[in-house]
């Protein structure tokens, strides 16, 4: 990278907290825009040291399906990648600290235009990208043009990725790596502990940056002895999950929907930093 | 098609090392998958090389399969359209019933020498799925097919069918309930259970090598028509037509053709209500799509100005793939096939005018390729010689045809 991105500074701050960051996965436009924004604007306050947004897609092949009726419901209220990008950059108005890493799949991007897309999210506040369909043998359609553009791309590594694949994965990976905890799509099972600090820290020597932990935390608890060992833990489906408790018989955003989210959020984030104390 | 794309010296030498036709093709999984999709190729580089690999597809090819399949001269459709003399490649009488065994059988068996001891795999009609659930009986593997709600509405014969070769459907009612989710579905499975699975995809789209590897397990429909023809009129065909799904029964017929520049070809997607009708009528995805990156490869897909998927339609359920293998999709740009489309209608009617004229019922997919071939075969001379690939049997669509035509089978 050449120079110092909010993600980078997030991690340095949390590590002179000498804590673990709280990373969540909310999916943009999901139920529906306004909804959707004032959850974002509520998550730093509840705890989120890091916010991944969901693009919507209408085929996502990595995802569960508490992500997957996300994605549908938020597309099914119109959602569009302009929006997305507009609802970073609204967040971004009163939020200069918390980074944002849009996450998902490449053919929304593809479609907006790689140029154009890499363009607008850095024009938003866009700090970083996940983009699941992109392993490194793709690596000149979308991740050298992030960060030639300074945008972090972020990779996910898996329990398949053998120490053969593991520097290829890395290579090109910055701001942070994401660790899946388990083969499989998101919101399957419940994350366990074996072995995971071991993986833990074979990414934290091999790959130099900070290692982030998600698929299969559903409660404080899980939160809190991932945050044990790694320097972040991500949540997705779960506050997914409790949005979906919230959601009328037409699918619509009821009146407990964002502080039930918001509470939840917060319970999570407790659960990482008791972790180390 | 545009000049500016790059024809290379042979037609024939696809895919690159990164798994492209051109633009096309690729790798784009999630990184959980990707080693098992490396390890993939290089099970298959190798077992290619391996006499021992094709004595064995051979063997079951000829005792199991059927193969070779006939190819046929319809004499009273050739009599009846007034034109070119038009050929049957009749892969329909495959067993199962239609070409999908030639590839399933090729990766079966790769299956077997990876040691892998669980099938999945994702069907549209059905056909794949029977195919599937066949050879994991035959070798004795357990088996899950990942079939939409809406297909299995469809296509209840063959779910049947699929149960009582022992394997288990999933029905998938993400999405729409079509092939695609099925496909979504198959994919969430596999990186899920990794280790133990090897997920047979029944046509050749997905990430490189399968749009290679299901290829050169289907060109065994070319390679035959070549010598079958040569015996049949000591010269090679002039055209060769076939119809798209995904495209495997067409690249199979197609591939082996390719560098001979004479021959014309055509593919026929499925253009349901119309193309002209606009999103969600047809599934015409190189008339009426644009490049886009779904199911692990760029290729040509329905889809929306902001990139959603758009599902297709066509009343045949093996054909509403809203994308199309990427080799075709390059073959399209190269300018080398040349991609039609025929209309639900159409397919209905050159389904009906091939059971009366021929005595045989083909499946609604190829009576898409029939469809065009009614079309061109009179505007043709009567020493063109015409290649349609008869690539599945009808006993399957019987229902959908007769709800078409308003028929209640149960009264008749
Ligand atoms: C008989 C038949 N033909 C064609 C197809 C379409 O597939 P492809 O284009 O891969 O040949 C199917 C798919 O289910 C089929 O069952």
């Amino acid at each position: 990278m050449k120079t110092e991105t909010r993600l980078d500074k997030k991690f340095a701050a949390l590590k002179a907290e000498g804590r673990a960051g709280f990373v969540t996965y909310v999916m943009a436009g999901d139920p529906d825009l306004e909804t959707s924004f004032e959850i974002l604007k509520g998550l730093p306050g509840a705890g989120a040291d890091i916010i991944e947004l969901g693009m919507p897609f209408t085929d996502p092949m990595a995802d569960g399906p508490a992500i997957q009726a996300a994605g549908l419901r938020a597309l099914k209220g119109g959602q569009t990648m302009d929006k997305t990008l507009d609802l970073v950059t609204r967040f971004r108005q009163d939020n200069q600290d918390t980074p944002i890493v849009l996450m998902g799949y490449y053919n929304p991007i593809y479609s907006y235009g790689v140029d154009r897309f890499l363009e607008a999210a850095k024009a938003a506040g866009v700090d970083g990208l996940i983009v699941v369909d992109l392993p490194p043998e793709e690596d000149e359609e979308l991740c050298l043009p992030a960060l030639q553009a300074n945008i972090n791309f972020i990779r996910l590594t898996a329990p398949t990725t053998d120490d053969k694949r593991l520097p290829a994965v890395l290579a090109n990976t910055s701001g942070f790596v994401y660790y899946v905890s388990m083969t499989g799509i998101t919101g399957s099972r419940d994350i366990d502990s074996g072995g995971l600090k071991t993986a833990v820290q074979r990414l934290q020597t091999q790959g130099k940056l900070p290692v982030a932990v998600g698929f299969g935390i559903k409660t404080p608890s899980h939160a809190k002895m991932v945050a044990q060992v790694a320097d972040a833990a991500v949540v997705g489906s779960a506050i997914i999950d409790q949005l979906a408790a919230h959601l009328d018989d037409q699918g619509a955003a009821t009146e407990g929907l964002v502080p039930a989210v918001l509470t939840f959020t917060g319970e999570l984030a407790g659960g990482v930093r008791s972790a180390r104390s | 098609m545009s000049d500016s794309v790059e024809r290379p010296n042979s037609l024939r030498s696809g895919p690159d090392d990164h798994g492209r036709f051109g633009i096309f093709g690729g790798r784009f999984v999630a990184e959980t998958l990707m080693p098992l999709i490396l390890d993939l190729e290089t099970a298959y580089e190798e077992a290619k090389k391996d006499p021992a690999f094709k004595a064995e597809m051979d063997d079951l090819w000829t005792h199991y399969v059927g193969r070779p399949s006939p190819l046929y001269y319809a004499e009273r459709l050739s009599e009846h359209l007034g034109g070119a003399k038009i050929y049957f490649k009749r892969d329909e009488l495959n067993h199962t019933g239609s070409h999908k065994a030639n590839n399933v059988l090729g990766q079966i068996l790769l299956a077997r020498r990876m040691g892998k001891k669980r099938i999945i795999a994702e069907t549209g009609a059905g056909q794949h799925g029977v195919a599937t659930a066949t050879f994991a009986a035959r070798f004795g593997l357990p088996c899950v097919i990942f079939m939409g709600a809406t297909d299995i509405e469809r296509q209840k014969p063959n779910v049947f069918r699929m149960r009582l070769l022992g394997a288990e459907v999933v029905p998938v009612t993400s999405g729409t309930g079509t092939l695609k989710d099925a496909m979504n579905e198959a994919l969430r499975d596999w990186v899920t259970h990794v280790e133990e699975t090897f997920y047979i995809i029944g046509t050749v789209a997905g990430p490189h090598p399968y749009p290679a590897m299901v290829r050169d397990f289907q060109s065994v429909i070319g390679r035959e028509v070549r010598e079958q023809m040569m015996a049949a009129e000591g010269r090679l065909p002039d055209s060769l037509v076939a119809c798209i799904g995904g495209g495997s029964n067409a690249m199979g017929l197609f591939h082996p053709f390719l560098d001979d520049e004479g021959i014309e070809i055509f593919g026929v997607e499925a253009a349901g209500r119309g193309v002209d009708q606009g999103d969600g009528h047809h599934a015409a995805s190189l008339t009426g799509g644009r490049p886009g990156v779904l199911h692990g490869n760029r290729t040509y897909l329905l889809q929306t100005d902001d990139g959603q998927i758009i599902d297709g339609h066509s009343i045949s359920a093996g054909l509403d793939y809203p994308g199309i293998g990427p080799e075709h999709a390059w073959l399209h740009e190269v300018g080398r096939v040349n991609y039609v489309s025929a209309t639900d209608r159409e397919a209905l009617d050159a389904f009906q005018t091939c059971c009366r004229l021929e005595g045989i019922i083909p499946a609604l997919e190829p009576s898409h390729a029939l469809a065009h071939v009614i079309k061109l075969a009179p505007t043709l001379p009567s020493d063109h010689l015409m290649v349609m690939n008869m690539c599945g049997r009808g006993d399957k669509d019987v229902f959908t045809v007769a709800a078409a035509l308003g028929v209640d089978v149960d009264e008749n």
